[in-house]
């Protein structure tokens, strides 16, 4: 037990601190800054990730914003098990055909006020595998999407970004 | 690459020729291949599992007039490599799965692919098949265009006839395809008595986005993007697998720099992945100091693939002869103090965790499995090494940088969930002894030599120790320096079907300890 909290005492914060995205960054991300989402959400969002066909990259990603550097709970920002807890779902992946109704399901059991992230080049635009017999593309291509983040996979930071600029 | 110690292979020749079963030799580079007449495929199986082999991979491919079915084959050093061919007016041959319990999902995925059929199969229910292709229609065939006839949306596949449990209080709970945490999609069905799980059922194929049809046509630098793709995790594994198997295709050898650098890339994602594991393992037993420190030490170890490698997964570092990176004389010096300073944070950090008793407590004798259960399911990884499978290409087949290294392949017969743990920690400081051998050895050339368009017909296999474990890759090209077949074997392939057996007796809120101290790839088996 002496070890753990020598180790924890000797390791010390090294949660970073994190700029506000400037509305040009915002622009990049593809954001209208939609005002209405502030009251909605009052400082908080749950979010529910959702791998419609990923190839893990982005999930690896988004698992670092819990790590002790970006520490995403420190802004509000958790994820939650079920999507009738949710305010936004993070999609990643091309749709597979296989995972369209599962994803379509999702969406209809997200409360209303709901946005939809996609994150990722191949939820934005269908990356590397595109449309097939298995894949439906892009996100967008079966459900509605507010905000999207590129990068293959897009780093922490951008997908802090992303989040951030939702909850302005 | 070399394939010593093929003695077995010279017993099963003879034996194959004591049973009138005539085999025309040849070889696919190094690897011996050994062609046979379809009706003697189980015949053949079956004499190779006398011989104490291990089926390693499966896969069919269509030729003209008729369907190739492979199998390789390996014990110790020697791989082979089985073929056979069946016209396309009748498709069938005696299926494997009966001999090779693992070559059980594999023959599934080809006769949903290809509509192969395997004659005495013992599961013949469909298994990547669900509803996005219609009945009769297999899209491997040549004659199956890759945008397909999809509806508009794909329906659930609601046909799959689950094992169902009967009897006074056994009840059934089915999760997924849409997990709780941030994991990737797949179906589990468990039948349970109370908290201890009676059976497991595996449900998977949600994340197919037909990999090996989109690989189809595709040039050698394009597909070696898309193989970075098969299991994110596993980009480096997967592409250096991909181009290997090109590169001996092409018949071309890369420079031993650029073998060094595949090394080092190897290496430093076994380690980011070990200990993101390590990490998870412990906190899905509620120990949260490990996971803090573990992710802790991968964002570190991640931030410097970004700045020496230009990307935190190290993707698209790997491309057909040879690297798209390099390191300086001054960049080696620092990754090698980088692994010092590993060496430290590990000797602080791992007394914690092995003199910890809750985790003890929590991981010794959880999700057990048996040596004998693994050599059935030819478990590799460290899903394999901790239940006494001694199996790891690096040694097994040493292409180079590993034939001129040191090292200990990590072994344990304990096979819980705390030996799967604590494998990992010995391959991860096997892994810092390579890279600092690498990075002092680390010979001077060029990152890249100038591809060479392959011969028409012209196949290779590659064989790489990825850090779940071995994965074999076979490519063939068309005329054009196209490709005309992709099938990347990933270890979860093998490795899936072991997790049925290791939540047996288990509770049900032990399952993602189980789930996670196997970690298979869904995307890597969906393909």
């Amino acid at each position: 037990m002496l070890r753990l909290f020598v180790k924890t005492l000797k390791t010390g914060v090294v949660t970073e601190r994190f700029k506000k995205p400037k509305d040009s960054e915002l622009e990049q991300l593809g954001i209208e800054v939609k005002r209405h989402i502030d009251r909605c959400f009052s400082g908080s969002l749950a979010i529910r990730e959702v791998d419609a066909g990923s190839c893990n990259g982005c999930e690896l990603e988004i698992h670092a914003l819990n790590n002790p550097f970006y520490d995403v709970e420190r802004f509000g920002i958790h994820f939650v098990a079920s999507p009738r807890h949710a305010d936004v779902l993070l999609v990643t992946g091309p749709v597979s055909r296989h995972m369209q109704t599962a994803l379509l399901r999702t969406y209809e059991a997200t409360p209303n006020p709901k946005w939809v992230i996609a994150a990722g080049d191949c939820a934005a635009c269908g990356g590397e595998f595109g449309v097939s017999y298995a894949s439906c593309g892009a996100v967008a291509n079966v459900i509605p999407v507010d905000v999207v983040i590129p990068g293959c996979p897009p780093s922490p930071e951008m997908l802090l970004k992303g989040l951030l600029g939702m909850m302005r | 690459m070399s394939h010593s110690e093929s003695n077995w292979q010279t017993g099963l020749l003879e034996q194959l020729k004591n049973r009138n079963i005539p085999v025309e030799t040849s070889a696919v580079s190094a690897m011996p291949l050994w062609k046979i007449a379809a009706e003697h495929w189980r015949g053949a199986a079956e004499l190779a599992e006398r011989q104490s082999a291990r089926w390693v991979s499966g896969w069919a491919e269509q030729r003209t007039g008729q369907y190739e079915l492979n199998t390789v084959f390996a014990r110790s050093r020697g791989y082979l490599l089985l073929r056979t061919t069946v016209p396309e007016g009748k498709a069938e041959l005696p299926s494997q799965a009966t001999v090779y319990p693992a070559a059980n999902r594999s023959e599934r995925h080809t006769q949903d692919m290809f509509g192969i059929h395997f004659l005495e199969h013992p599961d013949n229910r469909p298994w990547l098949r669900h509803k996005a292709w219609k009945k009769h229609q297999y899209p491997l065939r040549k004659d199956f265009p890759l945008a397909g006839e999809p509806e508009k949306v794909t329906a659930p596949d609601m046909d799959y006839q689950f094992v169902k449990g009967r009897g006074a209080g056994v009840y059934e709970i089915p999760v997924g395809p849409v997990h709780a945490g941030i994991i990737e999609p797949g179906h589990f069905r468990f039948q349970a008595v109370g908290e201890t799980v009676l059976n497991l059922e595996e449900r998977l194929g949600y994340v197919h986005k037909g990999i090996e049809k989109n690989a189809e046509g595709r040039t050698a630098e394009q597909l070696a993007r898309l193989a970075g793709r098969v299991s994110g995790d596993s980009t480096v594994a997967h592409a250096w697998a991909a181009c290997q198997a090109m590169e001996q295709a092409a018949g071309m050898t890369i420079t031993p720099h650029a073998a060094f650098i595949r090394g080092i890339l190897t290496e430093r994602e076994r380690i980011a992945n070990h200990m993101g594991d390590i990490g998870a393992i412990c906190n899905d037993v509620g120990f949260a100091f490990a996971q803090m420190q573990f992710t802790r030490l991968r964002e570190l170890w991640l931030r410097n693939n970004k700045q020496f490698f230009a990307h935190r997964l190290l993707m698209d570092c790997i491309v057909p002869g040879g690297v798209s990176c390099s390191l300086t004389d001054e960049a080696c010096k620092t990754l090698q103090q980088e692994l010092q300073a590993l060496k430290k944070e590990l000797g602080e950090i791992l007394p914690a965790l092995d003199l910890n008793s809750s985790l003890e407590d929590r991981l010794l004798t959880a999700g057990w499995l048996s040596e004998e259960t693994a050599a059935a399911f030819s478990a590799v990884g460290y899903v394999g090494r901790a239940s006494g499978q001694d199996v790891d290409a690096r040694r097994d087949a040493p292409c180079p940088p590993y034939d001129r290294l040191n090292f200990k392949v990590a072994l344990e017969n304990q096979g819980d969930v705390a030996s799967r743990l604590w494998v990992r920690v010995q391959e991860i400081f096997a892994s810092i002894k390579l890279l600092a051998q690498m990075l002092e050895q680390l010979p001077e050339g060029e990152t890249k030599t100038a591809w060479q368009t392959p011969a028409a017909d012209s196949e290779g296999i590659g064989i790489i120790e990825g850090w779940r474990g071995e994965i074999v890759t076979f490519v063939r090209f068309t005329e054009n320096n196209q490709i005309a077949r992709f099938y990347p074997r990933d270890p979860s392939v093998v490795n899936w079907p072991t997790l049925e057996k290791i939540v047996m007796n288990n509770i049900v809120p032990d399952f993602p300890v189980c789930n996670k101290s196997v970690n298979g790839s869904y995307s890597g088996h969906d393909l």
